[in-house]
C-alpha cells in the first residue's frame, strides 16, 4: 500500500504558472483527477511520478522525495499520455525490454502476464508501428504493470479507445484500485471518470478546485444554476408561470425571441418545466442549455 | 555500468531509421575518394596523410559521431519515448554508457575500420599510417559521441547545432587559425595520430591532447547523466 502526497506545490514555467499551490494526498484505491484541457493534469502526473522538480513544495512516494530518485521506480508504473512508443519492436520485445530493464528475474513471464492482462496477447508479435490508438494504449499499460507496481499513474488513458477496449480498461483499473493499489488518472470527461473512481481530484487552471467523493462532486456540479434558451408557443405566459417557482432564479424575454432562463434548481426545473407547459396548454418547440461547456462546470467549482 | 536491453535497443533503433543508411553511406564514399586520390595521384605519403586528415579525421569521424548519437538519444527525447528508459530503476548514467557504448561502436565500424581500408588504399607498404589515423579517429569519435549526448539532452535542435559547429569551429576556424586546436577535438586527435603514424599534423603536445581528450570524454559522459537525471518531462499541455 503506497500513499503519493503533494504539499503546496507549485510549479510555473517562466511566467506562467502551470500549478498553483496545489495540497492532495492519493491514497491506496482508483483516483480519478479531472480537469479540463490545458488545466495542470499532466504536469501535475509529471510531478508525481518524478519526471518534473516542483518549483516550490513536495512532492513524496511514502515519505520519499520523487525528483532525482530512480529508486521509486520500481514502485512506480507510468502511462504517458504521449503515443510515441518503440515502433520498430513487436508489442511483447517492447514489454519485455521493459521487464528488463526493472531487473526482473523472469521478464519473458512477467511480460506474457501483462500483456495478457491489457488482452493483447493476439497481437503481441506484430509491430508497434502497425497498432491502432487504442492498441498502442494497451501495450503502454502493459509495459507500466510489468513490475506489478504498488502505485500506477496514467494520463489520459482512455484516449483513442474504442468503447469495448474502454470498459475493458475501467475494470482493469477498478481491479488494480480493489487489489490495494494506489491508481491514478486523469481526464477531461466527467463520465469516464465517474464509472471508474470513487474519489476525485479536480484541478482548473492550475489550482487544486475540488477534491473528495464522487457523489459530493456531482451534486456540486448538477446543482449549480444551469442556464437554457426556451422556444415556446407563447413565451411570456411560461415566463410568468416559470418565474412563480422556486426552481427558477430568473427570466429573461429575448428580443430575437424565445426565453432566457436560469435554474436555480436543476432537478426540480427539469420536471416543473413539462409540468408547466402542459398546465398552460404551450407547445415547447424548443429546450438548450447554454452553458454546459466543462470550462463552464468547473469555473463554477471554483467559484464555489 | 553498460545495460545489454539499452544497446540491444539501440542497435535496433539506429539501423530502423533512415539515418542508419546515411551511416552506411559515408564509409563508402571517404573509401571510394581514397582510392580515387590513389589513382589520381599514386602511392604519395603527404597525399594520403593529407586525405586521411582532412576527409577521415575532420569530416567521416565527426559526422558518423553526430550522427550515431543523436540517433540514439534526439529522437526518443523529441518525442517522449525516453520516458520509458528513464521511468526504471537504473542509474542515468548507466543509460547514457550504454547508448555511448553502440554510438562507438557505430564509429568504429563506420570510421575507424574505414580508416584502416582508406590508409592502406592509399599507401599500403605503410600500415603504420593507417593504424595511427585509425586510433586517432577512434579516441576523437569517442570524445564526439560525448559532446553531441550532452548537446542532445540541451537542446532539440542537437544535429543542426552539432553540424554547425563541425563546419564553423572544426572544419573552417580550424583551418584557419593556429590557435583552435587548443579547443578543437579533432586536432586533438591529430596530435595524437603524429607519433604514431610518424606525421607531422598540427604543433600540439600527445600529452595535452590526451587529457583533453578524456576531460571531454569523462565529462561529457558525465554532464549528461547529471542532466538525464533532472530530466523534465511534461505533456502536451
Amino acid at each position: 500500500m503506497s500513499t503519493l502526497r503533494l504539499e503546496h506545490v507549485s510549479r510555473w514555467y517562466r511566467n506562467v504558472v502551470a500549478v498553483n499551490d496545489v495540497s492532495m494526498t492519493i491514497e491506496p484505491g482508483v483516483t480519478g483527477l479531472l480537469g479540463p484541457n490545458g488545466a495542470g493534469k499532466s504536469t501535475l502526473i509529471a510531478l508525481m511520478s518524478g519526471f518534473l522538480e516542483a518549483s516550490t513544495g513536495t512532492v513524496t512516494l511514502d515519505g520519499e522525495p520523487l525528483w532525482r530518485n530512480e529508486s521509486v521506480y520500481r514502485r512506480i508504473g507510468l502511462v504517458p499520455e504521449r503515443e510515441a512508443l518503440f515502433d520498430y519492436l513487436t508489442g511483447r520485445q517492447f514489454v519485455v525490454a521493459n521487464a528488463e530493464l526493472h531487473g526482473l528475474e523472469a521478464p519473458g513471464a512477467a511480460a506474457e502476464w501483462s500483456i495478457g492482462l491489457v488482452e493483447m496477447t493476439e497481437a503481441q508479435d506484430r509491430s508497434i508501428s502497425t497498432y491502432s490508438k487504442g492498441m498502442r494504449q494497451r501495450i503502454k499499460m502493459a509495459s507500466s504493470l510489468v513490475h506489478d507496481p504498488a502505485v500506477l499513474l496514467l494520463d489520459e488513458p482512455f484516449n483513442g479507445m474504442d468503447p469495448r477496449q474502454r470498459m475493458h480498461l475501467m475494470e482493469l483499473l477498478r481491479r488494480m484500485g480493489a487489489d490495494g493499489r494506489t491508481v491514478l488518472f486523469s481526464s477531461h470527461i466527467l463520465e469516464e471518470v465517474e464509472q471508474v473512481a470513487r474519489r476525485i481530484e479536480v484541478v482548473v487552471a492550475g489550482r487544486h478546485a475540488a477534491s473528495g467523493d464522487f457523489g459530493a462532486i456531482r451534486r456540486l456540479m448538477t446543482d449549480r444554476p444551469n442556464r437554457f434558451v426556451l422556444r415556446t408557443s407563447d413565451d411570456r405566459a411560461l415566463a410568468s408561470a416559470l418565474l412563480a417557482d422556486v426552481s427558477v432564479r430568473g427570466v429573461l424575454l429575448r428580443s430575437e425571441g424565445g426565453i432566457e432562463v436560469e435554474a436555480a434548481d436543476f432537478g426540480r426545473f427539469s420536471e416543473v418545466l413539462p409540468r408547466l407547459a402542459r398546465e398552460h396548454g404551450i407547445r415547447l418547440h424548443e429546450v438548450t442549455p447554454t452553458d454546459e461547456s466543462l470550462e463552464s462546470v468547473f469555473a463554477y467549482l471554483v467559484s464555489s | 555500468m553498460i545495460s545489454p536491453t539499452i544497446v540491444r535497443l539501440g542497435i535496433r533503433s539506429i539501423f530502423g531509421r533512415r539515418r542508419g543508411l546515411l551511416l552506411v553511406a559515408l564509409p563508402v564514399v571517404f573509401i571510394g575518394l581514397a582510392a580515387l586520390v590513389r589513382g589520381l595521384v599514386g602511392a604519395e605519403p603527404k597525399a594520403a596523410s593529407d586525405t586521411l586528415e582532412g576527409l577521415g579525421l575532420v569530416v567521416i569521424g565527426p559526422l558518423v559521431a553526430l550522427l550515431a548519437t543523436t540517433a540514439l538519444l534526439a529522437p526518443e527525447i523529441d518525442d517522449g519515448s525516453i520516458s520509458y528508459l528513464l521511468a526504471k530503476p537504473i542509474s542515468r548514467h548507466t543509460i547514457v554508457i550504454s547508448k555511448l557504448a553502440v554510438a562507438a561502436s557505430c564509429t568504429v565500424v563506420f570510421a575507424v575500420v574505414p580508416m584502416v581500408f582508406a590508409g592502406l588504399v592509399l599507401l599500403p607498404d605503410e600500415p603504420a599510417l593507417a593504424l595511427g589515423f585509425a586510433v586517432g579517429c577512434l579516441v576523437g569519435g569517442a570524445a564526439y559521441c560525448a559532446l553531441f549526448a550532452l548537446l542532445s539532452v540541451i537542446t532539440r535542435h542537437a544535429v543542426v547545432i552539432g553540424l554547425i559547429y563541425l563546419l564553423i569551429w572544426e572544419g573552417l576556424l580550424g583551418g584557419l587559425l593556429a590557435g583552435v586546436r587548443w579547443l578543437s577535438i579533432t586536432r586533438w586527435a591529430s596530435a595524437l595520430v603524429e607519433p604514431l603514424a610518424d606525421v607531422e599534423l598540427v604543433r600540439l603536445g600527445t600529452i595535452y591532447a590526451v587529457v583533453a581528450t578524456l576531460t571531454v570524454i569523462c565529462g561529457g559522459t558525465w554532464l549528461t547523466g547529471r542532466r538525464l537525471r533532472a530530466f523534465n518531462l511534461t505533456g502536451d499541455e
